[in-house]
């Protein structure tokens, strides 16, 4: 009975050594860590010694609690532990863990706070700490923001390392050897006799010691893993189609359902007539849900045949009917009522823009949805004691809350297992499916109930990327961009996000302007102003978020003043740019690309700059003009995050950033039309694909002291870049997503 | 209605229309074919009916008239078909979700053309939709795995 007393007092080791190692000094309570969930399930002979390492007879786990949703977090996270822990990835397992306030994302909240990237100073972290305790205090275990590696760099090595010193410990006990003599390799302590105690025997003696609370991180110099080509954990599964992705998931007497949701997105269900679809093959039920119907079958298929075949009355969207009514709103907030921010004032553009010469430009991005290749699924099965979630979503700790509120389960009795993601790029940060299954599954308790949404259903109700609207108005002189001064406009993605979590935004929503306020240009007079739309269509995070719509409207616009000015793109940015660190990604773009070289006839490029989640990012994209379209030939990259975990995870990530950036500039957009979107499948919301795919160069640059992640930052400056080497090619200017409804594309 | 997948004989009471995609995934329980678009926009459901890749989400069930493939009977995680090995060695996937399709038109490409040039690359794995961009790992794969066919 010793043995758990002990075993509770250690989950206070990884806190004991942050402080120890002056990492955390200043905290207060909230600092104080969580409880160590990996407690609360042991068998008999299983150990954890931190919540991110267990071990048990069959082997060793690392606990990955960033969720895979194709970025390979669960393999950085798993070496960020095995660094330290001295195991090798090939002996190990990787495990999600239990929804806990313990895997508390604390990186995600920086980006939330209103402070630059590059601002270092006092205020700025202080305030990112109240955000921290804050995030933490929600217990939002989030994935997102680029954020997993950021998150997890200090803690996974610490807990590594915790393990590490304990089982030397335990092996000193048992062998009478100091521990000082002692090494560890390949998840064995070895003794200077050359002989081994393995982790997995050292264990139970490890649980009835006293914690080891000093642990010193390893040099750079000494890594085995880190900045080193790994071979992801996933490969060889997802090479073989071996993995079980959330849609391939079962369990014994499941049912197959799937939905009806009303396409104006958040209205009510005022009727249906399924008197058709209840005799078709198959059909166990048909069932009312909040805004719509579930259908429960034998088999996906009958359930979505059946689904088709039911009539509905739908009640009317709540936001216009018709695209011209939202672009009405957004050009309409650009008023001193609805100033959201204006944290970029330098010198005074009234001055500048009053002198004469005014350039003035209009920007529009649209709604685009995330559509992940694998539609949204959950898997549910209530009973009276208890509830069992299967699903891949990025926010265990949020459906586990808002399954608990549905049932009225206590949260520790509700059950959340994450499942491998097919991709996500935001979409998985919604939990409508998950609520839903649960109500389709309140019909039938005892039964798991997998829902599947098809394309359609996915597509419709996506909660796409925010529509967004950029004013620019500025001036060059003397060769030099001399006044710059933008507004945007868009409704608040995470007000939209978050309301649906019942959780309202604690001040500014620093999305409305992120990518455009925080840019590290010296301009004299220089003002970015965001500006507050109306809640329009309900809208989510989408890969980069703001940024993604802002980085097109500041860059593009500087492009335009530097065309007026009449100096090199590429040049005029690194004399505006007063940031190290950001200037040697312009300058590294500028040497891969060798800008300034000619291209030929018919050909041009154009660069683009966007610092968003901390990474600088810049990108040169060179284009031919075809008797065909536009053709994308090359794009390079240059990012800095301070360290490259995975080169070639990196390099992977980068390009399907870019992929991204370009596929949904060129051709994608989501329009509502009586209330309803209009693209519903991939035919008409196509992206980029192979035959379209520029050659893409990468390089990372480890100049900054943080670690950030790079999941998100190769996206906002692929369209700006874009537009710019259109414009340098043809002489038009693109001010609008998508650019296929200005020019045409191989 | 008996279908072969894989090299086992399956019996299986569905309609006849029934798309393959669902007959495997549901009745069958092989879930290496993903349901992406279900209108033949993207490929995540390619398999191979004697040896040519196909839709299974637009090929009705009664329709199949062949041994079907699935990426499940292309080869194994201990006996890798060339082209997964390729996709192995160059680390192509991401969320992978779409790699299963793109696997098997790389597969039935390549028993056709061995030497490919870059642009009937370009064309033959151009159906394939991949959301997370990994395109040009998917280029590398297709030509690492055409020469080690070509070599073996």
């Amino acid at each position: 009975m010793g043995r758990v007393a002990k075993i509770a007092r250690r989950t206070f080791l990884v806190g004991a050594v942050a402080i120890a190692g002056g990492v955390a000094f200043g905290y207060y309570m909230y600092r104080r860590p969580a409880r160590n969930p990996l407690l609360d399930n042991l068998a008999e002979d299983e150990v954890a010694l931190t919540e991110y390492v267990r071990i048990d007879g069959d082997g060793i786990t690392l606990i990955t609690p960033r969720t895979d949703l194709g970025q390979g977090a669960y393999s950085i996270q798993a070496a960020l532990i095995a660094e330290e822990l001295d195991v090798e990835l090939d002996q190990v397992k990787v495990d999600p863990g239990p929804p806990s306030p313990a895997y508390y994302n604390t990186a995600l909240s920086e980006e939330g706070a209103p402070f630059r990237s590059t601002d270092e100073g006092f205020m700025a972290e202080s305030v990112r700490g109240v955000m921290d305790a804050l995030m933490k205090f929600m217990g939002m275990q989030v994935t997102g923001g680029s954020t997993s590696v950021p998150d997890g760099y200090q803690k996974l090595r610490v807990a590594g390392a915790v393990a590490r010193e304990t089982l030397k410990q335990a092996a000193s006990q048992k062998s009478g050897v100091p521990v000082e003599q002692l090494k560890t390799a390949r998840g064995a302590v070895q003794l200077p006799d050359g002989s081994e105690l393995t982790y997995v025997e050292l264990a139970p003696i490890a649980a009835g010691i006293d914690p080891v609370t000093r642990v010193a991180l390893r040099e750079p110099a000494e890594w085995r893993l880190i900045g080193k080509p790994m071979q992801r954990l996933d490969i060889l599964a997802k090479s073989t189609g071996t993995t079980d992705y959330g849609i391939d998931f079962q369990i014994d007497g499941m049912v197959h359902a799937t939905v009806k949701i009303n396409p104006h997105q958040g209205s009510e269900l005022n009727g249906f007539d399924a008197s058709a679809a209840e005799s078709m093959r198959g059909v166990k039920g048909i069932y009312p849900i909040k805004g719509g119907v579930g259908v429960v079958a034998d088999n996906t298929w009958r359930a979505m045949q059946a689904a088709n075949a039911i009539t509905f009355d739908w009640a009317p969207a709540k936001y216009p009917e018709q695209m011209d009514g939202h672009w009405e709103a957004l050009a309409n907030s650009f008023n001193e009522e609805q100033i959201e921010s204006r944290d970029r004032d330098d010198g005074d553009v009234e001055i500048g823009v009053a002198e004469g010469n005014l350039i003035e430009a209009e920007y529009r991005v649209p709604y685009v949805a995330h559509a992940p290749l694998e539609p949204i699924t959950a898997i549910v099965k209530l009973e009276d004691d208890r509830a069992d979630v299967w699903t891949a979503t990025q926010m265990p700790r949020f459906v586990q809350n808002n399954v608990a509120k549905m049932t009225g389960l206590e949260t520790e009795n509700v059950h959340v297992h994450v499942l491998m993601a097919g991709g996500s790029f935001g979409h998985r940060l919604e939990d409508e499916v998950v609520k839903q299954a649960v109500e389709i599954a309140g019909n039938m308790k005892g039964t798991p109930v997998k829902l599947t949404y098809s394309r359609e259903e996915d597509m419709i109700h996506d909660f796409p990327r925010q529509i967004a609207m950029g004013r620019g108005r500025g001036r060059a002189r003397d060769g030099k961009v001399d006044t710059f001064d933008l507004g945007i406009a868009m409704p608040s993605v995470i007000s939209s996000q978050m309301g649906r979590q019942d959780f309202s935004l604690p001040g500014p929503d620093s999305q409305i302007v992120a990518g455009a306020w925080e840019q590290p240009f010296a301009i004299p007079n220089y003002r970015v102003t965001g500006y507050r739309a109306p809640e329009l269509a309900p809208v989510s995070s989408w890969r980069s978020v703001g940024a993604s719509s802002n980085a097109f409207f500041h860059d593009c616009f500087l492009d335009e003043l530097i065309h007026a000015a009449g100096a090199d793109p590429l040049e005029e940015r690194i004399r505006l740019c007063w940031h190290d660190n950001s200037r040697k990604v312009l300058e590294a773009v500028g040497e891969m690309s060798d800008w300034g070289s000619d291209l030929g006839e018919n050909r041009g490029r154009g660069v683009a700059f966007c610092m968003s989640f901390g990474v600088s990012t810049a990108e040169v994209v060179e284009v031919t003009n075809t008797e065909d379209g536009i053709k994308i030939d090359k794009v390079y990259v240059a990012a800095e995050v301070g360290r490259v975990v995975d080169p070639i995870n990196f390099d992977n990530l980068v390009k399907g950033g870019v992929v991204w950036g370009l596929g949904h500039a060129m051709n994608c957009e989501i329009t509502y039309s009586e209330g309803k979107a209009e693209q519903t499948n991939f035919h008409d919301f196509e992206g980029m694909r192979l035959y379209q795919c520029p050659e893409i160069e990468v390089r990372g640059l480890e100049n900054g002291d943080k670690i950030r992640g790079i999941g998100e930052p190769p996206v906002p400056p692929a369209a700006p870049a874009l537009a710019n080497a259109i414009f340098a090619t043809t002489g038009q200017r693109i001010r609008e997503m998508p650019f296929n409804k200005h020019i045409d594309f191989v | 209605m008996r279908l072969n997948v894989n090299g086992n004989t399956h019996e299986v009471d569905v309609e006849e229309d029934m798309p393959l995609l669902w007959v495997l995934r549901d009745e069958l329980g092989i879930t290496g074919p993903k349901y992406g678009c279900g209108i033949a926009q993207c490929g995540a459901c390619t398999v191979h009916v004697d040896g040519m890749a196909v839709r299974s989400c637009q090929l009705a069930v009664g329709d199949v008239d062949g041994e079907i493939t699935t990426i499940e009977g292309l080869g194994t995680p201990d006996a890798l078909h060339a082209v997964q090995a390729a996709w192995v060695e160059h680390q192509v996937a991401q969320c992978g979700y779409c790699q299963s399709g793109q696997i098997m038109a790389a597969a039935a490409f390549l028993d056709l053309n061995d030497d490919p040039s870059d642009e009937e690359i370009d064309r033959a794995m151009s159906a394939n939709l991949c959301r997370c961009g990994t395109y040009p790992r998917i280029r590398e794969a297709v030509k690492t795995a055409a020469a080690n066919l070509r070599s073996a």
